[in-house]
């Protein structure tokens, strides 16, 4: 393991967020390291999105800190960086893959602008470099490079969001955000969807953090998990661990209610 | 004063204190070269697909020893341009002219004359969509970030496209430029042509958007660069033949249908150019058998 591996790329430390009196997250701590795919589970309403949100600083948080560790080795306060630092981040280090793909993707215009939407942001002003590129990602998301001038208007559900994982690891980001990336798609969609995500998550050595409400999905993918409650972790580890031996009555009825399924 | 005035109005139609409101927006433009400044636009007793932004530019501008020029499309005799025209001199009282040479101020909807302009002339453009980025990003609140931020990257991903589908950037008019190594700014809504003519030009550009809401400037000799890609370089367009008129090379031509059999001709679209031409005696294919001292049409 390489030096940086042992320090950890995100810190999290009694992170909070209320909607005026309603909780939507409270004090939320843990560390991501490099590599580390990270499942946040739980009922309907408990908090799983919000955190996410402040996570990837789309909303300000109530309470607590976030810090991530730039490329350049220094961990950073998000909420202290400057607006334009914050999003040329958010554009080439992370990533964030939304359950609903028309939200992370541009619907009017081709498949390979909206992977190499990215690349130009950075700079890249080679329309024939972008254009392979583009062509390479579409390929390792299994999208055929003959749909490469379609737009996603004309892609399924599994290939949207396919293609939303290509626009989002162009940059080859380091930490990606995932909102429930397999929810709404048919069962046999999910399953080959779970197969490409493990792969490049594997390959890219990609930090995850992952939102689900399906527990067979965290398994499948992640190292550890973390069960909301209320707003509240109520539980974390391995992911193993947790599912096979759940601790708490709450863990112990999401897991069944699961296995009944 | 060249024309009598029309009494009820204030000079150039505008009150003073409205005037004084756009030149504040004006002189705002101007030390931020591309950035488009809001200002309170006023009903313009025309419809606004009619220039009410340069019109409201151009009254905030001209003085009563100015003359005037108005084009449209390189004419000066459209409906359009003869109204601007003669709104001016009614509530202005200020000389018109079609002469490029002898305007100080040139109202525009769609071209820049083919004569150098000077130091001591200001060209007005009325604009439609000031807002290049729109086609995107329809969110106002983000396309101001992406301003604010020098993000424009987006710009790229519509000429991206127009590669995909046409094999070439296609896009011939309002073509994006970079003003001055910071704003992104639309050159609306002239032809492609026209955009190595906005780089370094002695005159004073300005622009203005009616409906929008925004005025923006192009200081004299201000570094307007058109967006491309390396390996699709920006390329004006280009015609084959001259102007079947005044035989004129590298001037931006329209066609002119002769008859119903399929007859057609290109000819200068800048019609004052065309006529100066053809004064000199210049004589394009389709006069070539008219002597050089008359005929011109
Ligand atoms: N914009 C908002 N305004 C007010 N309350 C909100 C807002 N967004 C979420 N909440 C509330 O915060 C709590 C947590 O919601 P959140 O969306 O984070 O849950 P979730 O775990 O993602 O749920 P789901 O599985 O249904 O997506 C809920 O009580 C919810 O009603
Ligand atoms: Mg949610
Ligand atoms: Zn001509």
């Amino acid at each position: 393991m390489s030096a940086g591996h042992d320090r950890p790329l995100l810190q999290v430390e009694g992170l909070g967020k209320s909607y005026g009196a309603r909780v939507g997250c409270v004090d939320v701590s843990f560390d991501l390291y490099p590599g580390e795919v990270l499942a946040v589970v739980g009922e309907s309403g408990s908090g799983k999105s919000t955190l996410l949100s402040v996570l990837s600083t789309q909303l300000a948080p109530s309470a607590g800190a976030v810090r991530y560790r730039m490329r350049d080795g220094v961990l950073r306060d998000m909420f202290a960086l400057a607006e334009a630092e914050r999003r040329f981040l958010m554009r080439t280090d992370w990533g964030f893959v939304h359950q609903d793909p028309r939200q992370g993707l541009r619907m009017g215009v081709s498949a390979g602008a909206n992977v190499g939407e990215r690349l130009m942001a950075v700079g890249e002003r080679h329309y024939g470099r972008i254009r392979d590129t583009a062509a390479d990602w579409l390929g390792r998301v299994e999208i055929d490079a003959d749909r490469i001038d379609d737009q996603p208007r004309a892609f399924s559900g599994g290939m949207r969001q396919r293609l939303q994982i290509a626009r989002n690891l162009v940059t080859h980001p380091r930490l990606v955000f995932m909102d429930e990336p397999t929810g709404g798609l048919d069962v046999s969609v999910q399953a080959r969807l779970l197969d490409l995500l493990r792969g490049l998550v594997a390959d890219l050595g990609l930090a995850v953090i992952i939102v689900t409400h399906d527990l067979a999905v965290a398994r499948l993918l992640s190292h550890r998990i973390m069960v909301m409650r209320q707003g509240r972790v109520i539980e974390t580890g391995l992911t193993d661990q947790v599912l096979d031996d759940p601790r708490e009555p709450y863990t112990q009825l999401l897991v069944s209610s699961v296995l009944q399924v | 004063m060249n024309a009598p005035m029309t009494a009820g109005y204030n000079f150039a139609y505008l009150d003073e204190q409205t005037k004084r409101m756009i030149r504040r927006a004006i002189l705002k433009a101007i030390a931020i070269p591309g950035y488009q400044v809001p200002f309170a636009s006023r009903e313009m007793p025309m419809p606004y697909g009619w220039g009410t932004g340069g019109v409201q530019v151009t009254a905030a501008v001209i003085g009563e020893h100015d003359v005037l020029k108005v084009i449209d499309q390189g004419s000066d005799d459209t409906t359009n341009a003869v109204s601007i025209r003669k709104f001016f001199a009614r509530t202005a009282g200020v000389a018109t002219t079609t002469s490029t040479a002898d305007a100080t101020v040139i109202q525009t909807r769609h071209r820049i004359p083919e004569a150098p302009l000077t130091e001591d002339q200001i060209l007005v453009y009325q604009v439609p969509i000031p807002e290049p980025l729109r086609f995107l990003e329809p969110r106002e609140t983000e396309t101001r970030t992406m301003h604010a931020l020098e993000e424009y990257g987006l710009m790229h991903v519509k000429l991206y496209e127009d590669i995909a589908r046409h094999g070439h950037i296609a896009t011939t008019y309002a073509y994006p430029v970079k003003v001055n190594g910071r704003y992104l700014m639309d050159a609306s809504p002239t032809p492609k042509f026209d955009n190595p003519k906005m780089h370094l030009s002695p005159a004073l550009q300005l622009f203005g958007a009616g409906r929008e809401k925004r005025i923006y400037a192009l200081p004299p000799y201000t570094q307007v660069v058109s967006l491309d890609f390396e390996d699709h370089p920006f390329e004006v367009n280009r015609f084959d033949k001259p102007c079947a008129l005044c035989a004129a090379h590298g001037v931006y031509l329209d066609e002119v249908v002769l008859d119903d059999r399929g007859g057609r001709m290109f000819v200068c679209s800048d019609t004052d150019f065309c006529e100066t031409r053809r004064a000199e005696g210049h004589r394009g294919e389709m006069l070539a058998d008219t002597p050089a001292d008359g005929g011109a049409a």
